[in-house]
């Protein structure tokens, strides 16, 4: 009775990610799952275990490859800008790119190919339209620094910014589907002006057609 | 650790060239022992210039194994768990027929008479010993250089019988580059007047012939970093050069002595069907494409392939990753870090350890 409660609950963080919690739910058991950045495959890992599904990543760190692989997680060293075009069409579920879009080269088109190998795709950003990243750059004239963009702006693998408006907009102008979509601070469920009051958004896509 | 070194014989065993030789004699070792459901077993393969004892200290030479450091107790392969086994490659010269083997009809060594043979017929030789010993699934198949391209030629021909294939530093087919090299290394054979014709079993063998292709080989199997480290422009036991055209560098010295000892252990004739073996795999054959040829496989696969390996360079490691990828197929692939170029699969093995330890149990798991 006691596990069934407790998987039952609310899962607020998982493995200390808010966003691993969200996408631990939408994940439906025994499926396929590609996760793109996965750093060490906790998340796969945890997938696999608890979800049954078959987990595969791809990371381009050969560090995080070797302790992902030790793991028992099949991951991939490879570059997710490049790293797609050998999948065949509709490979997998799911494919979900976790607090990764804004480093990626080419985000519209690393978007459009996790629709092609993917039914549906996962998609976890920080928001850089939070108010507190509005405020440190309107109170200091510097490139914001925050809990979520901690870098000096030259040692920063953040490349591109944006903000939960610029990716519904770049969703609806691709005629990709938003099935769902979640906004939170810290562990907590935003419902109000997630533009301004969310630290992360995470986007379940389809592709139009899917629907 | 139990080193057990062993001969079977098979009465016949059909080519790919047409041919069939008879009978074959096959050596191999195994360590470890083998679990009451059969499913620990695992199958290396060894490089060019390997053999049999792949692991422990053999009672007859007294040395480790060439994957020593891989292989035993608490080690990548732990024979606390698994039960390994390594065999000598068909055209070998260190107990499985080979050139230098007795050819019954004559009762002379085959010498070139020697059927030419091919990577394929490596394996199905292998999958003969394995019949043998009454193993239906092979837990793992593994290699480095050429036993990586055996372990991929299992993966496709034998998909039934590899639960998984770890695949290191090797290739689908070879490349103009590494034909080069193996041909200056048959050239270098054949143009050593002892070669005569590959007869020379009862004479002085090529010595000088096989020392050169050696030198060449080994020239290829390390990478500029690891030569400067080891060597850089240090000279051998004098201040000044010497003005002559014996040894003055370090790296002189090494290549002669590493030529010199390989004569006492290896057949020329056994370099020259062994490369050629190499040169003529190409695991696309007949199929159009990698993708086609990858076709059968089913298992599991750990690719991994060395930053300054240019002989086998990471290119071509990722190309199996793409291929296996575009069937879906379930393939972890990591570039190590090492600067010993290709011989980083045989000595820089801290990192290969790990992850292969990690593949292995977890696919032992999943098998179960």
């Amino acid at each position: 009775m006691t596990t069934h409660a407790a998987k039952q609950a609310f899962v607020r963080e998982l493995l200390g990610r808010a966003d691993y919690a969200i996408i631990g739910e939408i994940v439906e058991a025994n499926t396929r799952v590609l996760d793109l950045g996965c750093g060490e495959g906790e998340l796969l890992e945890w997938l696999a275990e608890n979800k049954g599904v078959e987990a595969r990543g791809v990371e381009i760190s050969g560090a995080s490859v070797q302790k992902a692989i030790t793991r028992g997680v099949t991951v991939f060293q490879g570059d997710i800008d490049r790293g797609l075009a050998d999948y065949p069409d509709q490979a997998f579920d799911y494919v979900i790119l976790s607090q990764t879009l804004q480093q990626t080269h080419h985000p519209r088109d690393v978007l459009r190919e996790m629709l092609r190998v993917g039914r549906r795709a996962i998609v976890a950003f920080p928001n850089f339209g939070h108010w507190r990243v509005r405020f440190s750059m309107l109170l200091s004239g510097r490139a914001p620094r925050t809990k979520l963009f901690p870098y000096e702006w030259y040692e920063s693998p953040n490349i591109h910014f944006l903000t939960v408006h610029d990716f519904e907009e770049l969703a609806a102008r691709e005629r990709m589907t938003v099935e769902r979509r979640y906004f939170l601070s810290g562990p907590r469920r935003v419902r109000w002006l997630p533009n301004l009051a969310a630290e992360v958004a995470v986007f379940l896509l389809s592709a139009v057609n899917t629907m | 650790m139990i080193v057990e070194a062993r001969t079977v014989e098979f009465d016949s065993l059909p080519l790919d060239s047409g041919a069939t030789l008879a009978p074959v004699q096959v050596a191999y070792e195994s360590y470890g022992k083998l679990n009451a459901a059969r499913s620990n077993a695992v199958l290396v393969l060894h490089a060019f210039s390997g053999d049999a004892h792949a692991a422990g200290i053999s009672p007859e030479t007294g040395k480790p194994g060439w994957w020593d450091n891989m292989i035993g107790p608490g080690k990548a392969f732990d024979t606390n768990q698994y039960f390994v086994i390594c065999s000598n490659v068909l055209g070998g010269c260190r107990g499985t027929t080979g050139p230098s083997s007795i050819n019954p009809e004559t009762g002379c060594p085959y010498g070139m008479s020697f059927p030419v043979i091919t990577i394929g017929d490596m394996v199905r030789l292998q999958k003969m010993l394995i019949d043998r010993l009454e193993i239906e699934r092979l837990l793992t198949v593994t290699g480095g250089s050429m036993g990586g391209m055996q372990a991929l030629e299992w993966a496709v021909a034998y998909p039934d019988r590899v639960v998984s294939a770890i695949p290191i530093a090797c290739t689908t087919r070879h490349s103009a580059q590494q034909i080069a090299f193996n041909e200056v290394g048959r050239q270098a054979i054949v143009a050593d007047p002892d070669w005569n014709g590959g007869n020379y079993y009862d004479r002085q063998p090529p010595a000088r012939g096989l020392a050169v292709a050696r030198m060449v080989g080994h020239i290829t199997y390390m990478s500029d970093g690891s030569m400067r480290e080891k060597f850089g422009r240090r000279l051998r036991g004098k201040e000044n050069f010497g003005f002559a055209f014996d040894v003055d560098f370090e790296v002189e010295s090494y290549l002669r002595y590493r030529g010199s000892q390989f004569v006492n252990r290896f057949d020329a004739n056994s370099y020259l069907y062994i490369t050629k073996a190499m040169d003529y795999f190409d695991l696309t054959n007949g199929h159009g494409s990698l993708t086609a040829a990858l076709e059968p496989a089913r298992a599991r696969f750990l690719v991994i392939s060395f930053s300054s390996d240019w002989l086998y360079p990471s290119y071509q490691s990722q190309e199996i990753v793409r291929a296996l990828r575009s069937r879906n197929c379930d393939v972890a692939y990591v570039e190590l870090q090492s600067d010993y170029g290709h011989d980083s699969f045989l000595v820089d093995v801290s990192e290969q350890t790990e992850l292969v330890r990690g593949f292995l149990a977890s696919t032992f798991e999943k098998a179960q």
